[in-house]
């Protein structure tokens, strides 16, 4: 055969050897002091949240008209709030609604927008028109307005807390996969799967999603600093964690009742929230950076 | 012999941070005589660009610079003047066109706008005078109705019109060279046979020398007198164009040439150099075609070959080759 | 017509550009392909040639139905594939299959060359066992001349001449009789060219698949095909076996094509016919012969009426008015302009 002598005629070309994705994951993640950090929190506050019963000092649903709202003091590192509860305990506790909903929601919104999105930019016409309108509408409303109509509709309650927030997050994933999914529908090799003869679906499972899944998942780190926000704001507004339940959100709002007196509740709770959020953030651009086979190389 | 418009010496360019640098141009040098026309062939890598580049010091520094060597321009070398005369000597003394004619023009101004431009910026020439001169050079490149296409903007030219007007644009200062960058290389045949011919005429009414930098071995045939061939960032054989295609004494040139189909050839096969081209700096040490040769022997993998005279007219860097012809072959000092 | 393997009868592409739902203004219409007609024979090498924009691209694609046709007829031996259902067009493409231009583009960049290459055989249930695949990957790299011990690499780690062997490698794991190659080494450096042409003629004399092979470069074009078809906005305006188009092209259209290539030879700097102006924009192609705005020997018929392809000599077909029936060789053709 005239190609296999060829063949051995050609000096073997030396490829470096190409790391796995998980080592270079690993590289990213610990190759740099800020994302160490924000490793760290992350990892602190989830054990935080899952070991919230040994680690918090007292019951937070427990009141006692003998310790309102106390300044920080050694017994209750963060004061008490208006009913006497320990404001370190509630937020060690809160720590799980405001993680959940942080977490959970962005999740599930980024499933169901990318779907849609997905769906939308890839068969485009009449599909593509419906969708898009649908999302451009949801667009229209501020997400905090829309949360709030939403659960005005459904009530409280931990479930109608998550589909809301959840509701309120998919336009902006499925705009971001929609232009995504436009922009790889274009590349010579979505052609060259038709061309092989791939079914659609398989294309966009295996040659669609993952070539998006990069803003998508930038997208998603950082609404889950919006969802703890937007968690906070309901819960704020009263329509999030119903009280006496504590989530960080509604730690704010007693909080503000006493301001004055005491603003270790908020300064407490908003360092919290900033943490986190931030810590996600960095995440996020590390994990983007090594979905993103360009610029990982 | 003449005093050369251009000479390019021992020139280096370097990328990267300085601690590990890679070195994409190394030693190149040649020469281009008043009103000539060198070509410069490559493959990708090969560092032809980045060589036209730092001519005009258009190199982005950092990630890029010039280590060593000199370019000399009527007898200055361009690398002691300082940053502030670049421009001044960019348009009015040594003019530039690149490959992609629609990016290199400004969209939002009018075609007349921008040559005129480029007079302002080198003549103190009274505005009614300009658009004579705007007109004139129009004409010359053959865009028809040039008066009435002076308000037109770029976007209401097709390919071919627009480096048509990049041409324009680089000759209407009356430059001594024009450093033309694969200034075909986006158009189609019919328009690049258009655009050959404009080079032709323009050189014989103009006297303008040419440096033009090419892939397309057959473009830098119709259009040059003498050729440089690089290779991953090295000049491999430099000749007058009659002796390239007939002799070349490169095993890159011959392999290069003999790969290439021809319209009038009935080879049942192509001759194949084997390999990939290597990545421009990749190769650190002896010849950097080595892993590619046919011809190579152990003393290449470990010194770089200087560049041996094969004749008057024709140089390259072969330990081999120089070995066969040895009597006529002799070492060139660089 | 037994011995042909694609056949296409008068095949049409129009894009529209522009809202349907915009009023008043009509909608943009591109006449991309037009009227083609032309056969493939088996084991045979149609090379189709022409300047960007000239449709050469969508006609590959239309063949192999990437894109529906507007009018015209596609068959595949006795199987017409023109309205042919998604399913069963899909089980066709085990025949059909593509190479294409950009080899850094058309390889998924998150797939591992084995993963690429076993696509087709995966699709087609050609291989059973997780060894089998392997087994043929390994063997399909080694046709192509890669080594298999980089199957489990990414695309992005191989040269560009590397990448298209991953691409035809790809192409040829079904064994398919028939490839349409879009401009497959234009992306390439010129000292890798040969090694792809190479590897296409050997693979093709080793398996004996038919060729659409769309390029712009005439000498490429001139080692590799048996027949050739030359393009101007849409249209076939010459088809013919190759000695003939190169030897005595009739369409001035050709000989301009043809003269205008450069030589990489400083002694054949041959007179050139350079044609006045640009292609036209394919929303407004000319009237008549579409060629008329840039032909050396137009008359007044051409802007008036459209010349048929018709037979000029043995198998070689050319829509002019001018085309000679009596072949003359080109060699001294300043073309004559008949009274």
């Amino acid at each position: 055969m005239t190609v296999a002598t060829e063949h051995s005629q050609l000096p073997a070309p030396s490829l470096a050897p190409e790391p796995k994705a998980l080592s270079r994951l690993a590289y990213a993640l610990f190759s740099r002091p800020s994302t160490i950090f924000a490793l760290a929190v992350v990892l602190i506050f989830v054990t935080v949240a899952v070991f919230a019963p040994f680690l918090a000092p007292y019951d937070p649903l427990a009141q006692s008209i003998l310790k309102i709202n106390r300044l920080p003091s050694a017994a209750n590192w963060l004061g008490t709030d208006q009913f006497g509860r320990d404001v370190l305990s509630r937020m060690i506790y809160g720590s799980r609604n405001s993680l959940i909903f942080g977490l959970v929601s962005p999740v599930l919104a980024a499933i169901c927008g990318t779907i849609l999105g997905v769906v939308a930019g890839y068969f485009g016409g009449v599909v593509d028109r419906i969708i898009s309108r649908v999302v451009d509408l949801l667009l229209a409303f501020p997400e905090l307005l829309l949360a709030i109509m939403i659960a005005a509709v459904l009530g409280g309650g931990f479930w109608n807390v998550i589909a809301v927030i959840t509701v309120a997050f998919v336009p902006g994933f499925a705009r971001v996969a929609r232009a995504s999914t436009l922009a790889v529908k274009q590349e010579p090799y979505i052609e060259a799967a038709i061309a092989v003869g791939v079914r659609t679906p398989v294309i966009i499972f295996r040659h669609v999603i993952p070539n998006i899944a990069a803003p998508i998942v930038v997208l998603m780190t950082l609404w889950v600093a919006s969802a703890i926000r937007l968690e906070a704001s309901l819960s704020f507004l009263g329509i999030g964690t119903q009280p006496p339940n504590p989530s960080w959100g509604n730690i704010i709002r007693d909080g503000l009742n006493n301001l004055f007196g005491s603003p270790w509740p908020i300064i407490g709770a908003g360092f919290a929230i900033t943490c986190v959020v931030l810590s996600f953030n960095l995440l996020g651009d590390v994990v983007r950076d090594v979905l993103d086979p360009e610029i990982s190389e | 012999m003449t005093v050369p418009l251009l000479k390019v010496d021992n020139l280096a360019v370097e990328f990267g941070p300085k601690a590990n640098p890679i070195r994409v141009v190394d030693g190149v040098s040649f020469e281009i005589p008043p009103a000539g026309a060198v070509g410069i062939v490559g493959e990708s890598g090969s560092g032809k660009s980045i060589t036209s580049l730092s001519i005009l010091r258009l190199i982005s520094e950092p990630p890029g610079r010039i280590v060593q060597g000199r370019i000399e321009f009527n007898g200055v070398n361009l690398l002691d003047l300082p940053r502030s005369e670049m421009p001044d000597i960019r348009g009015r003394d040594i003019a530039m066109i690149f490959q992609e004619p629609m990016s290199s023009l400004n969209p939002v101004m009018t075609i007349g706008d921008q040559i005129g431009e480029a007079i302002k910026l080198h003549e103190d020439m009274p505005g009614e005078k300009r658009r004579e001169r705007v007109i004139e050079m129009l004409r010359l490149v053959g865009i028809p109705d040039p008066a009435g296409r002076l308000d037109s903007y770029p976007h209401q030219f097709s390919g071919g019109m627009r480096q048509r007007v990049m041409i324009a644009m680089a000759l209407v200062c009356n430059p001594k060279l024009l450093i033309a960058d694969e200034p075909t290389t986006a158009l189609d045949v019919t328009i690049q046979a258009q655009v050959l011919d404009l080079m032709h005429k323009l050189r014989r009414t103009l006297n303008t020398a040419v440096l033009l930098i090419s892939h397309d071995l057959g473009v830098i045939a119709d259009v040059c007198e003498r050729v440089v061939v690089m290779y991953a960032g090295r000049v491999v054989e430099e000749a007058d164009i009659r002796s390239i295609f007939r002799n070349p004494q490169h095993p890159y040139t011959r392999g290069l040439l003999q790969s290439i189909p021809k319209l009038d050839d009935d080879r049942d096969r192509l001759y194949q150099i084997p390999g990939s081209v290597p990545l421009a700096g990749s190769v650190k040490k002896g010849c950097p075609f080595y892993q590619r040769c046919s011809l190579r022997i152990d003393k290449c993998a470990q010194e770089m070959p200087p560049m041996f005279s094969f004749g008057p007219d024709q140089r390259a860097a072969c330990w081999v080759t120089a070995g066969q012809a040895d009597a006529k072959a002799k070492e060139v000092a660089l | 017509m037994t011995d042909s393997i694609i056949r296409v009868e008068d095949l049409g592409k129009t894009f529209r550009s522009g809202s349907s739902l915009s009023l008043g203004k009509p909608a943009d219409e591109v006449r991309a392909v037009d009227g083609c007609s032309f056969s493939v024979n088996h084991g045979e090498t149609l090379a189709l040639v022409g300047e960007s924009g000239c449709g050469k691209s969508t006609l590959g694609r239309l063949l192999l139905r990437l894109i529906d046709p507007t009018a015209g007829k596609i068959f595949f031996e006795n199987t017409e594939l023109t309205h042919l259902p998604a399913g069963r067009m899909r089980d066709m493409r085990r025949h059909l299959q593509m190479i294409f231009q950009d080899p850094y583009g058309s390889l998924s960049p998150r797939r591992t060359v084995a993963q690429i290459i076993a696509e087709p055989l995966d699709v087609f249930g050609i291989v059973r066992s997780r060894r089998e695949r392997r087994d043929r990957v390994a063997d399909l790299m080694n046709q192509v001349g890669l080594s298999p011990s980089f199957m489990d690499r990414h695309p992005r780690q191989f040269s560009g001449g590397q990448r298209q062997r991953i691409g035809i490698a790809r192409a040829i794991a079904v064994d398919p009789s028939f490839i349409v190659a879009d401009e497959p080494v234009s992306a390439l450096d010129v000292s890798v060219q040969a090694q792809i042409i190479n590897l296409m003629q050997d693979l093709q004399r080793q398996k004996n698949f038919s060729f659409l092979f769309i390029a712009h470069d005439l000498a490429v074009v001139r080692h590799i095909a048996d027949r050739v078809a030359v393009m101007y906005l849409g249209r076939i305006v010459e088809i013919g076996p190759k000695k003939q188009i190169y030897g005595m092209p009739q369409h001035p259209y050709t000989q301009a094509l043809l003269s205008a290539a450069p030589e990489p030879d400083p002694d054949r700097k041959a007179r050139r016919i350079i044609l006045e102006g640009d292609v036209p924009s394919p929303k407004r192609v000319p009237s008549g012969c579409s060629f008329h705005t840039r032909c050396p020997i137009r008359q007044d018929i051409c802007s008036v009426e459209r010349p048929p392809l018709r037979e000029v000599a043995t198998g070689q077909l050319a829509a002019c008015h001018f085309a000679n029936p009596f072949p003359i060789p080109v060699a001294k053709a300043v073309p004559v302009v008949p009274a």
